[in-house]
């Protein structure tokens, strides 16, 4: 495929399909040793109504306002979550599996009652997003990426998402020890002066800012899928954190450009005219990735196998 | 008149200097899961360069008194001083070893890592780990006997094992005051003794150790002050004064077994 088609039609797509699958992935390894996985998929599940609210008081579907609401509504989200489960004193997975079932619920109802027909915001487009229109026309080649006049018009979501992998980066690089120490043993944590509610915390937040700077580019498929599919993969593969981490990060990228070149070329080389979601193909690709690893990794054993004891 | 008041005075001056002096003192520590007070008013103070057993039947708040007083848990009152200061300003004072069971062992990391850990406070979030750093964990590790396990993952250990990665981590931190939570609790006999030995060498070292422990027929032999509660303290002090017969039977109430009640007997007898 020559520059000229790619550049324009397929390398920005396939960016940010990268940078979103790969800021998921990377919350994603803390969450999962925590045993807090599902808290990507509540995330993206109650940002629904978070961007219908948002839409319904600004009457235009403008970005700002869309990701302030889906932020707020991750917030009050996770406090709920928080709520229930010491209020009720039920475990963490049924606090998440109540919340987020009822707002996302709630959103498809606001959605239907509102007047969004002439926006582009429906049910479909928060599921799947729309990755494959997210095209850069201005380009013409790959000398278009030293063309001020055409970067000028590259599509939005791939800056704020380079962005947004940027500072979640750092986040986990700088605060690797506590973060590290926190997930293996909170109670020493506290006892050495790591604030590990704090922490917690913040590490929810930055996933729910991955999750919604995700959601708006992709829809929720796609990030469901990659807070828990590329570090499980990973984990199945070694016993060391850091190399966990690294991994699933490969992982995601390999999965975000394997599925967009599936669902854009795959049917075709089976005989049909159209292409498939590249949201669906690429968190299909990284489940297939994780169900290889749970039969050939090298540490698929280490549960169950009463080793630890 | 005057004369009593001047006496209870000056007993409060010996109270008062005792908790500045003492390396953990613990006051109205009051905790509560749901309804009903775990542990109720309970005050410590903790002799230094002693080796208190903490102990007390199950549910008696052996643990929760350790994590309230460490800030683990959140008490409904009580104040915690650690050498006459508040908690929080000490915290490099104190090595606490939570309950073997209460993390989990299959975490992706390997056995010099969970003791390096024990270093945070010095290497903070990103001063690198250098030689000498490695060098003090691995001979913290040699010190439980375990240094042939560091680059082992921690998934593949024994509970015995576990337990000494755990003292191994507390060695690391270079600490006053050791705070363990039944550090013998499923362990082998020789880990058992191998733990106890760290500990003797600690208080031969002047270092303060408080261990939450259940088995009544070692106290004597491993501890020389103890610490009896039931929701409510019970007895504190040299065991000579605070572990008898009388304290030991309003501890456990009728729940001492007979054979039990012939150990401890036997215990008390050898001490």
């Amino acid at each position: 495929m020559s520059g000229s088609e790619f550049v324009p039609l397929s390398l920005v797509p396939m960016l940010i399909g990268i940078c979103v699958a790969v800021a998921c992935a990377l919350p994603g390894n803390f969450l999962l040793l925590r045993r807090q996985a599902l808290i990507g998929d509540a995330i993206s599940h109650v940002v629904l109504p978070g961007i219908v609210v948002a839409f319904l008081i600004t009457g235009a579907a403008t970005t700002w306002p869309m990701l302030l609401g889906a932020a707020a509504a991750a917030v009050v989200a996770v406090m709920a979550i928080e709520a229930i489960r010491r209020l009720g004193r039920i475990e963490p997975g049924a606090a998440m599996g109540v919340v987020f079932t009822a707002m996302f619920a709630a959103g498809v109802l606001l959605l239907e009652q509102s007047d969004t027909s002439n926006v582009h915001l429906d049910v479909e487009h928060a599921l799947y997003g729309n990755l494959e229109s997210l095209i850069w026309l201005d380009a013409t080649g790959w000398h278009s990426l030293a063309d001020p006049a055409a970067l000028a018009h590259l599509p939005v979501e791939l800056p704020r998402m380079a962005l947004t992998l940027l500072a979640e980066a750092l986040f986990v690089a700088l605060l690797w020890r506590p973060l590290k120490i926190s997930t293996f043993d909170e109670r020493f944590a506290r006892t050495i002066g790591i604030a590990t509610g704090p922490l917690g915390l913040a590490l929810v937040v930055v996933s729910a800012i991955a999750a919604v700077a995700a959601f708006d580019a992709v829809g929720s498929i796609i990030v469901i899928a990659m807070f828990i599919c590329p570090p499980a993969t990973a984990r199945l593969i070694t016993n060391d954190l850091g190399h966990q981490v690294v991994w699933s990060v490969g992982f995601a990228a390999l999965a975000a450009v394997l599925g967009y070149v599936l669902a854009g070329y795959g049917p075709l080389w089976l005989g049909y005219h159209s292409s498939v979601s590249a949201a669906g193909m690429i968190a299909t690709v990284s489940g297939a990735m994780l169900a290889l690893a749970a039969v050939f990794g090298r540490h698929r054993h280490r549960t169950g196998d009463g080793a630890a004891l | 008149m005057g004369l009593e008041l001047a006496v209870s005075d000056g007993q409060a001056m010996d109270d008062h200097a005792a908790r500045m002096q003492s390396p953990l003192a613990i006051r109205g520590m009051t905790v509560s899961y749901g309804q009903k007070p775990a542990i109720f008013s309970v005050d410590m103070t903790v002799a230094p360069g002693a080796m208190t057993a903490i102990i007390g039947p199950n549910g008696a708040g052996k643990s929760t008194l350790l994590k309230a007083a460490l800030g683990i848990i959140a008490p409904l009152a009580g104040q915690t001083l650690v050498f006459g200061q508040p908690i929080r300003r000490q915290r490099h004072k104190i090595a606490y070893v939570p309950q073997r069971a209460s993390v989990d062992w299959d975490f992706p990391t390997r056995v010099l890592d969970v003791v390096m850990m024990g270093l945070f406070p010095q290497l903070g979030l990103l001063r690198r780990v250098r030689a000498p750093h490695r060098a003090k964990a691995l001979a913290c590790l040699a010190r439980v006997g375990m240094e042939s396990f560091a680059s082992r993952q921690i998934g593949q250990l024994s509970g015995g094992q576990q337990q000494r990665v755990f003292l191994a981590r507390a060695l690391a931190q270079e600490a006053q005051l050791y705070l363990l939570d039944e550090p013998f609790a499923g362990v082998d006999a020789a880990t058992e003794k191998a733990i106890i030995n760290v500990l003797k060498s600690l208080r031969d070292a002047g270092k303060t150790v408080v261990a939450v422990h259940h088995d009544l027929s070692t106290v004597s032999e491993y501890f020389d002050h103890v610490f009896m509660i039931n929701t409510r303290k019970i007895a504190e002090g040299p065991l000579a004064e605070a572990f008898t017969e009388r304290t030991l039977q309003e501890t456990y109430g009728g729940r001492l077994a007979g054979a039990q009640m012939d150990q401890i007997g036997r215990a008390l007898a050898a001490r």
